[in-house]
């Protein structure tokens, strides 16, 4: 990126009120706080059932200081799409359009609707902030769900399907921009965010947001354990622009260096991987070795 | 009282503090702060920071030196872990009552 | 203008002089001609709207929902099980109070496949808190479309307006065009009471708890139960709305009169027909026929079915000695819907149980059978002595 935002750079403004109903160390509060100041005042969003729901308050009393819409769980997509054609219907484009759901609503349930308006090239930004799982109604699995893990209806062996790529998915539709991001470098989601309301058609941002009740750690580490996801090649902050694909921050970083950390140290943070047979955290590291073997140094 | 007269016919929130209550009673440990160890308070200067970067909650200020709201802090303790000069200690609200009252 | 065109047309043609800026659609038969027309329209100049070839009917109404939170007037249209795939969407634009408006060329719903005509569809969709209005021809269905745009933004209720699919989507008939002036007095342009606005923020459909609860400014706030109660009392009034819009047409166009129940020959009817959609005028030949042979007896045709006009409905029977309601739908396990309300309305209504009529309920034209005249001729000389062949399904063949 062009210019990096710092700490200090960063807008003093904040979008969110404290007092929120959001689980103590939730990271989508982080993601979600810093994410607003990327987008600024003059936003719409556009929310489906989930955790962030919940954290943007309960009527009559709105955490948000930006206008949002609740809309029903497969329909995030279209509904932002609907604001965004009132806004060209009334000559208010200079407003931004921004969708922002779990991983149940973009990955599951909200997956058609998203691609429907991907395809036709509506104008807004879509960010799916990814706790692997459906955290609000008590932890159950989801299509970002990793194998291994325990949920509250993978009770003793864990799943035992592989995560769903959603924005490899996404890439897939040929929009001009899709980025991963984590709740644990807000500075880089920020940027991202930044650079994606510039573009046109549907932009995606895939956040990681670790959740200390679902994935079984201390609040306090929310952030090293996202962190840690990022170091040890389990998760991959990069985007692709117009096609044109290069890690970002931390993962650009681990690539220069040339060594990551073994993704078991991400995986033993976390009791939900408590069963995890050493068959499968082989397997966890052997793709994400093959992901990584496809890097080279030379891009970006 | 009933709500006949509200200006709204259907849920239309509007941003305010506090939609959870006061969630500073939510805390288990609270994050206190080391001055002589914070960097910001230390030099007098706008730096570091991090502790208003990775509130989830917005409860720490970017002041000189950070402030903490705890009216609303749920005590994570992210600020403590992300800290790099560990100049925020989590105290058991335990301890420190008795501190205080002591 | 008069001109002659189809019940889809004549539906699209209604959307363009109300001055919708958002159309959202996805194909199904019988509808797909309407909003093929309305796309036609729009890539053509001839309309000033978005056009959005969404991925599925829920969200189109997704669509509708968005566009109408942000203010701007909105249509979409279905059938049959694009309808019922819109169900949670119906039910939520309605709790949301969104002026939608959405044209239902009615269709038989699946399993089995069908493609042909009866009301299953957005008879089911009576519960979820839309005004739905049945129009009987061409020139009730553009008139129509556009007194559903005014009722809706008046009430704050979203409006269905519901014709029968091939019987009305796809016939010619003549009908007259309102001019676009004259529309523009009868339908003020949209301002909603909120949109969606980053000057002024709000958040909408945000979760409601069971119990009140205070705002922001200290003001006691509704509770879930009484942002409901409010739809229900708004939805009841809009009775008196739907009568006054009609009146506001008829001054500026001469045309309407019977919004809520159409009868016919009903003032010395000892018994009456009642029925809905096209099947009402049909009804008419059928009873010239049996008037020539003596008989006594009237049609009601119900324009107006949710809010339920129970005191018109009540009103027009009053005095008669027998109902007949011929439905093209069922709530499965008992009898059809339309059957069962007007029941409920005589009993509010007639306090003299001595007094009330017989009620027969028969269905007819499911899955598009066709209702020959002559079959609903002989079906109803038999009910007027009381010998109706069980199960009362005109033209069943078991």
């Amino acid at each position: 990126m062009t210019t990096r935002t710092t700490i200090l750079s960063l807008p003093k403004e904040e979008y969110v009120h404290p007092g929120n109903r959001a689980c103590t160390g939730c990271s989508l509060g982080i993601a979600y706080r810093i994410g607003l100041k990327a987008l600024g005042p003059d936003t719409i969003l556009i929310v489906p059932p989930s955790c962030l729901t919940v954290l943007q308050g309960l009527f009559p009393v709105a955490s948000t200081k930006l206008p949002s819409l609740n809309v029903t769980f497969a329909s995030t997509a279209a509904a932002a799409t609907g604001v965004l054609e009132a806004l060209k219907a009334q000559g208010r484009e200079h407003t931004k359009v921004v969708a922002w759901a779990g991983d149940g609503g973009t990955a599951d349930i909200g997956i058609q609707s998203l691609s429907g308006a991907a395809e036709r090239g509506d104008d807004f930004l879509f960010m799916c902030y990814d706790n692997e799982g459906y955290m609000n109604t008590g932890v159950q699995r989801s299509g970002t769900t990793p194998q291994g893990a325990i949920t509250a209806n993978t009770p003793f062996k864990g799943k035992m399907q592989q995560r769903k790529d959603v924005a490899a998915i996404m890439t897939a539709h040929g929009i001009d921009y899709v980025a991963t991001a984590s709740a644990s470098y807000p500075l880089d989601l920020y940027d991202k965010i930044k650079k994606a309301i510039t573009l046109k058609g549907v932009k995606y941002i895939h956040i990681h947001t670790p959740c200390p009740p679902g994935w079984g750690f201390d609040t306090r580490y929310a952030v090293k354990v996202g962190e840690l996801a990022v170091e040890t090649g389990y998760l991959d902050l990069y985007e692709v622009e117009k096609g044109e694909f290069r890690l970002t921050g931390a993962s650009a970083k681990t690539l220069e260096k040339g060594t990551r950390k073994p993704v078991r140290e991400y995986l033993q943070t976390q009791s939900r991987f408590r069963i995890m047979s050493p068959e499968q955290a082989a397997d966890a590291q052997a793709r994400v070795d093959a992901t990584w073997s496809t890097y080279s140094s030379g891009e970006g | 009282m009933g709500t006949r007269g509200y200006r709204y016919k259907t849920s239309h929130s509007l941003p305010g503090p506090g939609d959870g209550g006061n969630t500073g009673s939510w805390r288990v440990q609270r994050p206190v702060i080391d001055l002589t160890r914070c960097t910001p308070a230390k030099r007098g200067a706008e730096a570091c920071f991090a502790c208003w970067l990775y509130c989830p909650d917005v409860v720490v200020s970017r002041t000189i030196p950070p402030e903490i709201d705890y009216k609303y802090c749920k005590g994570c303790g992210i600020c403590a872990e992300e800290c790099p000069t560990k100049a925020i200690a989590m105290v058991d609200e335990s301890v420190y009552h008795e501190h205080v009252e002591g | 203008m008069h001109i002659i065109e189809t019940g889809n047309v004549a539906a699209a043609l209604g959307v363009k002089l109300a001055g919708v800026q958002v159309v959202a659609a996805y194909p199904i038969t019988p509808q797909t001609p309407l909003t093929e027309k309305l796309s036609e329209l729009i890539e053509a100049g001839e309309m000033d709207a978005r056009y959005v070839p969404v991925e599925s009917e829920h969200s189109a109404l997704a669509v509708c929902i968005g566009a109408s939170s942000a203010g701007a007037r909105s249509f979409t249209a279905t059938s049959a099980n694009g309808l019922l795939y819109m169900h949670e969407q119906v039910h939520w634009a309605a709790g949301a109070r969104l002026p939608i408006v959405m044209c239902v060329a009615n269709r038989a719903v699946g399993a089995p496949w069908n493609i042909w005509n009866d009301h299953q569809d957005s008879i089911s969709q009576r519960d979820t808190g839309w005004i739905q209005i049945y129009s009987c021809d061409h020139q009730q269905i553009i008139d129509d479309t556009l007194k559903a745009f005014r009722l809706a933004e008046t009430t704050s209720i979203p409006v269905m307006v519901c014709y029968d699919g091939y019987l009305l989507s796809h016939t010619y008939m003549p009908f007259e065009v309102p001019e676009q002036e004259k529309v523009e007095q009868f339908l003020p342009p949209f301002h909603p009471s909120y949109a969606l606005d980053p000057s002024s923020p709000a958040n909408l459909n945000t979760v409601t708890l069971p119990e009140i609860r205070t705002d922001v400014h200290g003001e006691m706030a509704h509770g879930y139960m009484e942002i409901r109660y409010l739809l229900q009392e708004d939805l009841r009034k809009a009775v008196q709305v739907v009568e006054e819009i009609d009146a506001a047409f008829q001054e500026i166009f001469g045309r309407g009169g019977a919004p809520l129940v159409e009868p016919y020959r009903c003032d010395d009817a000892e018994y009456v027909v009642v029925g809905m959609g096209s099947l009402t005028y049909q009804l008419w030949d059928v009873i010239e026929t049996l008037r020539t042979e003596g008989h006594k007896i009237g049609v009601l045709g119900v324009r107006l079915y949710r809010p339920f006009p129970d005191a018109a409905v009540a009103a027009a029977l009053r005095g008669a000695r027998g109902v007949f309601v011929m439905e093209k739908a069922l709530s499965y396990g008992y009898e059809g819907a339309l059957c069962s309300d007007l029941k409920s309305a005589l009993y509010d209504h007639i306090p003299d149980k001595s007094r009330a009529p017989f009620v027969k309920g028969l269905v007819a034209g499911i899955g598009g059978r066709e209702i020959r005249t002559a079959d609903l001729t002989d079906t109803l000389r038999s009910g007027l002595v009381g010998s109706i062949p069980e199960p009362g399904w005109i033209g069943i063949q078991l």
